[in-house]
This record gives C-alpha cells, structure tokens and sequence, in this order.
C-alpha cells in the first residue's frame, strides 16, 4: 500500500467529498465523520510519502500506468513532501476546529459545506503533488471554485467580494493556462521534468520569456502580491469563520509553492535567475508588498481584516526571499512557507473562536477579553510573537534565513524592509492585546470587582488551537533539523 | 513588405486570438455592469481556448479519427495525416472549466442582484457605504 | 478605471504578441507540438487501446486522470450552485397566479391567502404565456429522440467524435427542454432533485471508483489494464472498455449537473416558479 500513497493522498478525499454529497440526501450525520477519516488518511499518506522521500529520494508515480510523458506522472521530492504534510495536517485541525463554528454560522448547509471542504483540500493536495503543467490547472480551478462557493456563504457583502475575488482568480489561472500554451508551443510537452529537459536550447527565444513571466504573473494574482492583492482583504474577511481559517492559511502558500516550483524544477534557477535578470525589480516590489501589507494593517480597527493585510505582508517576504537567489533566501522562503501556514492558522483559529463566542470581531469588541477566553487569548499571544518573530518560536527562525539571505545577496532594502515589518507587527498585535487584557470588558456596567465569569469556546475549537500554538514553538525548536534533512535536499546544488 | 506578409501569414492566428482576449480583459476590468464583467470572462477564456486550438492545426491533415479501425492490427498510421490530437483534449477541459466559473459566477451575481436590486458595481458599493 | 484597463490591456497584449515572434508558423507539420508528443498518440493508439478516436483515447486514457478532476469541476460548480442558491423553507411568494381552466380567467390570490386545491385551477407561473399546442407536442416527441441521440454519442465516442461530455449535455439539454417548453414544475416531477443530485455524485463516484477498482487491482491509479481480470479480455480491450465505462459515468455527471445547475439558477433556488 505504501507504494500508493501518492494515489491515495489525492483519491480519498476527492471520493470522500462525492460520498459525503451523496450522503446530504440520504443521512446527514455521516458527513462529518467521513470527511475527518478522509482528511486523517490524507494526513497518513502525507506523512508516509515523506518518509519515503527522506529514504528513497524523488519518487515517481503513473498515472494509469503510462510512462510520462505520454501521461500524467506525479513527481514527489523533498519540497513537495514538507508542503504535503503542512496541508494536510493544517487541513485536518481545521475541520476538527470548525465544527462547531459551522453548525452556527451555516444553519442548514453544514453537510455540503463539508463536500466542497474536502473538494477544496483534494485540489490543494493535487497542485502540491503533481508533475504535470496542465493538470496543475485543472486542480488550480477545483480549488478556486470550491473557494468561491465556500467563501460567498458569508453575511453581507460576502458575495460581492467573492465575486471580485473569482475575476481576478479567473484572470490569474488564465494567464497561467496562457504561459502552459505557449511552453507547450514551444517545446511540444506538458510534463514539467520533460519541460525542464528541453527548455535548455531554447533560453534565449522570446517566447520563452514571455511564457516564465506570463506564468509569473498569473501565480502573483493568485497569491494576491501587492499590487494585484486586492482581492484578498474583503474576500477572508467576509467568509464564514471556517472558510477564512482554511482558505487563509492554505492557499496562498501553495501558490507560493507553484512558483517555487516554477523557478527551481521547470525554468532552472540558472534561466530565472541569470538569463533573465528580473531578481532586482521583484526584490523591490517584494518590499513594497512588505511595508504596503504593514501600513494598511495599521488603519485597520477590525482584526480579521487587519489580519488579512497581515498574510499580505508575508506574501512579500516569501515572493522575495525566492527571489533572492541565494540559498539562505530559498531556504527562509519555503520554511516561511511551513511556518506562516501554522501561523496564520493559529491566528484565524483564535478569530473563529472569537466570533463564535461574540458576534463581532472589530476592536471594540475585544475590550477585556482575556478574562472571558482566556487560553484563546493565549494561544493569540503565541501567534503574535511568531508573526512578530520572537524566539523561540518558529517565526524567528524564518525571518533568519531570509534577513541573511538578503544580507549575502546585498539587498539590504528588503533586510530593511523586513525589520520594518516586523517592528509594524509589535505595534499591531500588542495593540490588540492591550485591548483585550487591560481594558475592563465591554458590558461591565461599572462593577470592577467581580471577576467575569469563563466563557471560553467549547473543547472542540479549543484543543487544535492549542496544538497549533504547541506547534508553532516545537517547530521552531527542530528548525535545524528540518532544514538539514529536508530542505537542504529541495534546492538545487546550483543555488549558493 | 514581402517580409512582413510573410510574418503575417504564418502568425496571424496567434494574433487575432491575442486580440481577442484583450478585448475580454478589458471588459473584466472596466466595465461597471457585473453581468459585462461575466460575458468580458467568458470572451477572455473561450479566446484562450481558440489559442491552444489553433496551435494543432497540420497543413494536409485530417481529423484524429482512425479510418480504417478494427481488424487493422497491421496497418501503419502516420503522424503527418492526422492533425495534433492533444490541444483537442486539453480544451475539452478547459471548456469545461469555463462553463462551470460561469455557473457559479451567474449564482453570485442573481445573489447580489436579490440583495441589491442593482448590478451596476458603482451602485453596490454607494449602497454599501451607506450602512 | 477604463483608462488603467485599456493600459493594462495593451501592455498585456503586446507582451504576447512580442513572444509569438519565435513560435512556429501556423499549421506547420515539423513544429514542436505536432512532432514531440502526438507522434507517439496518433501511432500507437490502436495498438495500445484499441480505440479509433484518438482524442477520447487520450482524453479517457492517457490523460485520464485530467478529466477526472474535470468532471469534479463540474460537480463542484453544480455543488456550489446549490449551496449558494437553494432555500429549503417554503415560503410562497408574495401573490400567487392561478387560472381557471374552463373559461381561462385569472385569479390572483394575495399573500397569506390560500386557494382550496382543486382541479378546475392550475397555478401559473408570473411569467406565463398561453400553452402552445404545438410547442408542448412536438417538444414532447422529440426528447425521447434527443435522448437516444444522446446515448449513441456516449456510446459512438469511441468511433466517431462524441463522448461523455457531449453525450453529457445533449442529455441534459433534453430535460431542460422539457422545463422550458411546458414549465419547471413539470420537469422537477419527472426528474427529482434528490435523485439528481445523488446521481451527479454516482457519476464521479464511477469514474474515481474504476480508478480505486485499478488501484485495488495491484496497479497503478486509472490503469484500465487491471481490468482484464475483471473482464475477462486481453488488456488492450480492457483498456477500451475501461474507457467506455468511465465516459458512462462522465455522461451521467455532466447530465445531472446541467439540470441541478438550471434548476436552481432559473427558479433562483425556490424550484416553484422557472423561466
């Protein structure tokens, strides 16, 4: 069986969610529990597949039975496997997290919301695995259309920006299909490995060119870097709380990870770095990204959205941390991809606890909440100094890496641009916890002594927060030894 | 000026499409009726789509359907007669996909028509300022 | 805006069309695309698959598993219509239209008010228009014939053009032309949501689940060839049939989907009232 996990991560759920959509008509109480043992043997299967890699090195698998590139391989080496585990287990503690924000928020809709929740996790393993160009465009739109529909189910104006989030999703994976098209005209294949092989002879043709950056830009929009971010606040913030705590965490990421990949498998750092001499300006607009996420989060008075300008930012540093060209730069990048997964994860996860317990989440709602949740409150302090980049937690150990790959690679605007951000996030969160630990709780009429009573949010959300914010530490402790073992294999020798 | 019929004539297909989804580009992003957004993305991709198609056209060739079919085992087909199958297949998906996003997009556009009773965007957003 | 999205669209534009500079020119037979991969299609599809029609072998086949995740496209945009959309609780809508069969007059009850059921009154849509007995005839002869054409279509893919998505929507076309031309309630009789949406996922559950059956089999994923056992043939007609048992499950999914999708838009989720 070992030998199908790479099948089995990306089958399962996908018939988990077509049972669980059967199973709406016919026995509503099954959805849950399905969709938890689909994503628990995703989670397996990652897991194993890591293993394997650690062991073994690249692995191949055939899909239906043709050798590639007839047909459709799945290549899973070191960076794959790390960004596999991440999304699943993220996955997972989500659902479990969310159940009950669900149940409130969605009163009669809970068991299709599953169906298109597995579907969504399906199309974000499937990108993560895959070898193939234009497969990684089909499952690309399985996971923006599922995200669509999860995210319109909001209030208000949910739907109207989910509306503007799906032009600017279409116009982003079409101009990736476009820079598909013209590689394929080019050089006749679709398999990213065959790309890579006959690309070589042909670095310097215009068309070339034009597809990287066609491709390029087309990712960007899809992971909302600035100045084509903005989609991204309305769309998160107006969701349903678990929609934004699965969404947020995950998808731009593995958008991140597509370009990674982009960079390193099929156009080799030597064309994306060397031939094509764009590093600089990116770099620049990396930092602009930075100091524009950090600024806009300062004007928010309403913490899921300042939230999201914060992922806004992030994006910035792993955009430019890739494009530093470096190894240290590389490296901080992909852990920071692992890292801001777990971060933001635990940060939304506080948010849905919040508007679970209170019906708002704007500042003013937050006054005093620490003695009313106060291990939510917790694990939100834990968030911030990960964000903010304290030792030990992980955070700190990303933002490393990539101050001192900026260092070696002499852009000292972007270490700048990184101190700034950072410093910008003390001021953000420690604003938001000033409110919510010194500020007498809102509905007080005037007595001080009494202690407020606990109302904490149920077991349920509160246990995967805490392994979230267990896990922001521990994995920032075995830092080293996930970049030793795992991505110190993803780069290539090529990058110094 | 022979030079540049020349390059005319082998290119124009490319050019024409390139148009085209321009024009659907700018509909996404200029034009204030949702609905103008919509058609402006279906133009955007179906161009797309006519791109890839155009790409496997063979001079002298025919469609990919094997004549002469069963009880051939022996009989050598050759590449030159048949036109490129593959962008076919890759644009059967991608039709698809186009249709689906424009499902959902009509869905979300009749929900912010039943909320707002408007779908012109400048409209929707004085709405929602005013709340 | 008009002027950022001109500026936008003509950087974009040139852009591309400055990188066509170094594509092949068209229609020529010695470019990349046409000698790299479809070479190897176009030759060995009869005696790997056994199957004519090249483009459903590639599309069933070789790249099978790219119209799996196609037909979820399809499911998904159909689930997603129907979380967005359907309102399960029975409100009527505000004034309700019923006619008198006999002398034709239309009576309009207000809201809150109910007509005793009875068979002299038929409720009307808001946007009726007197039956047409030659529309209701000739449509209700032709679906039959629609969907039979339709069958054929799936099951020609092999030899002619044709297929699951195509059969898929011809199908689905014929019921939509029974809402159409008498009306939406008529049409929700005869095909039920519950069943639809059950068999949309039925649909996808074939494809995926012949995939798991290869799978269960000992080989990889979607390799029809595992089928042999199960079906008693050599593998290549294995592979055939494989590829017919999948674009049955495409057809049905796409079929269902058409309908839950029209359904829902047309009757904005209430399934009282359609076009």
């Amino acid at each position: 069986m070992s030998q199908q996990y790479p099948a089995l991560l990306v089958i399962v759920p996908l018939l988990s969610a077509l049972v669980i959509s059967a199973a709406v008509w016919i026995n509503k109480r099954l959805c849950f529990p399905i969709a938890v043992a689909a994503l628990g043997v995703a989670a397996y299967s990652s897991i194993g597949l890591l293993l394997r890699v650690l062991d073994e090195g690249v692995i191949v698998y055939k899909l239906g039975g043709w050798d590639p590139p007839m047909g459709i391989a799945y290549y899973v080496d070191h960076l794959n496997g790390l960004v596999l585990v991440v999304v699943s287990i993220v996955a997972l503690l989500n659902l479990i997290a969310s159940k009950k924000s669900i149940e409130l928020e969605l009163a009669d809709k809970t068991a299709p919301f599953y169906a298109l929740y597995v579907l969504q996790v399906t199309g974000l393993l499937g990108i993560v695995v895959t070898g193939d160009a234009f497969n990684l465009y089909v499952l690309l739109e399985i996971t923006a259309l599922s995200g669509y529909a999860m995210l319109a189910m909001g209030k208000d104006r949910a739907q109207l920006s989910t509306l503007n989030y799906l032009y600017m999703g279409t116009i982003g994976a079409c101009f990736y299909l476009l820079g598909v098209g013209y590689l394929y005209i080019v050089t006749g294949s679709l398999n990213m490995v065959d790309i890579a092989r006959i690309l070589p002879d042909l670095y310097q043709s215009k068309a070339v060119i034009g597809a990287f950056i066609i491709c390029l830009v087309g990712v960007w929009v899809k992971m909302a870097f600035f100045p084509l971010h903005a989609w991204l606040p309305n769309a998160y913030t107006h969701g349903p709380s678990a929609a934004s705590s699965l969404i947020a965490p995950l998808v731009t990421k593995v958008m991140i990870y597509v370009m990674i990949r982009l960079i390193l498998t099929v156009f080799t750092p030597e064309f994306a770095f060397n031939i094509l001499a764009i590093s600089e300006p990116i770099v620049w607009l990396a930092c602009l990204a930075i100091v524009m996420g950090a600024i806009l989060a300062l004007a928010e008075r309403n913490l899921k959205k300042m939230l999201t300008y914060v992922i806004v930012a992030e994006v910035g540093y792993m955009v430019g941390g890739a494009w530093l060209g470096n190894r240290a730069g590389m490296t901080g990048a992909i852990l920071h991809i692992m890292n801001d997964a777990l971060m933001t994860l635990c940060a939304f996860l506080v948010v849905s606890n919040i508007a679970y317990k209170l019906k708002g989440y704007a500042f003013d709602d937050l006054k005093g909440l620490v003695r009313k949740m106060p291990f939510t409150m917790g694990a939100f302090v834990i968030a911030a100094l990960s964000i903010i980049g304290v030792p030990p937690t992980c955070g700190f150990f990303s933002k490393w890496y990539l101050i001192s790959g900026a260092i070696q690679a002499g852009q000292y605007a972007f270490m700048v641009a990184l101190l700034f951000s950072s410093l910008v996030n003390v001021v953000l969160f420690f604003r938001v916890i000033e409110i919510a630990y010194y500020e007498p709780f809102s509905d007080h009429h005037g007595h001080d002594h009494h202690p407020e009573p606990m109302d904490e949010a149920p077991l349920s959300m509160l246990v995967p927060l805490f392994i979230v914010a267990a896990g922001l530490v521990v994995v920032g402790l075995y830092t080293g030894d996930i970049v030793n073992h795992i991505i110190e294999f993803a780069i290539p020798k090529a990058i110094m | 000026m022979g030079d540049l019929i020349q390059i005319v004539v082998a290119k124009y297909n490319y050019w024409i499409y390139i148009t085209l989804m321009m024009i659907g580009l700018y509909a996404m992003i200029a034009k204030n009726n949702l609905v103008k957004k919509i058609v402006g993305m279906n133009i955007f991709q179906t161009a797309i789509i006519l791109f890839y198609v155009s790409t496997g056209a063979k001079r002298g060739a025919t469609i990919p359907i094997l004549e002469h079919g069963h009880g051939a085992a022996s009989h050598v087909f050759h590449a030159v007669d048949y036109i490129n199958p593959l962008p076919h297949v890759l644009m059967l998906t991608a039709i698809v996909v186009s249709v689906a996003t424009l499902g959902v997009a009509l869905a979300l556009a009749i929900k912010i028509y039943n909320r707002h009773n408007t779908l012109e965007e400048d409209e929707i957003l004085a709405q929602i300022r005013e709340k | 805006m008009k002027i950022i999205g001109l500026i936008i669209a003509l950087v974009t534009g040139v852009l591309l069309i400055g990188a066509t500079g170094d594509f092949p020119d068209w229609a020529d037979p010695a470019s990349p695309a046409s000698t790299h991969l479809s070479p190897h299609f176009i030759e060995k599809t009869m005696e790997e698959t056994s199957v004519p029609n090249i483009v459903t072998a590639v599309l069933a086949d070789y790249r099978g598993y790219d119209t799996m995740y196609e037909t979820a496209v399809i499911f998904t945009a159909g689930l997603a219509c129907f979380i967005l959309l359907r309102i399960f609780v029975r409100e009527e809508p505000g004034d309700r239209l019923y006619r008198h069969l006999l002398t034709g007059v239309t009576v309009r009850v207000k809201e809150g008010m109910e007509l005793p059921p009875s068979e002299d009154f038929e409720r009307i849509d808001a946007t009726w228009t007197p039956p047409d007995l030659i529309i209701k005839t000739v449509c209700r002869f032709l679906i039959p014939f629609i969907q039979l054409f339709a069958l054929y279509v799936i099951a020609h893919g092999h030899h002619s053009p044709g297929g699951g998505f195509q059969g898929g929507v011809i199908l689905g076309a014929s019921i939509i032309l029974l809402a159409i031309s008498q009306d939406l309630r008529t049409s929700v009789r005869r095909m039920r949501e519950k069943l639809d949406a059950v068999l949309c996922a039925v649909g996808v559950i074939i494809y995926a689940g012949t995939g798991a059956l290869c799978l269960l089999l000992g080989l990889n994923f979607l390799d029809y060839s595992a089928l042999a056992s199960v079906l008693h043939c050599d593998p290549v007609t294995a592979r055939s049939h494989g590829i017919l048992i999948v674009e049955i499950g495409v057809g049905i999914a796409v079929m269902c989907t058409m309908i839950w999708i029209y359904n829902n838009v047309s009757s904005t989720g209430k399934y009282d009232e359609g076009l």
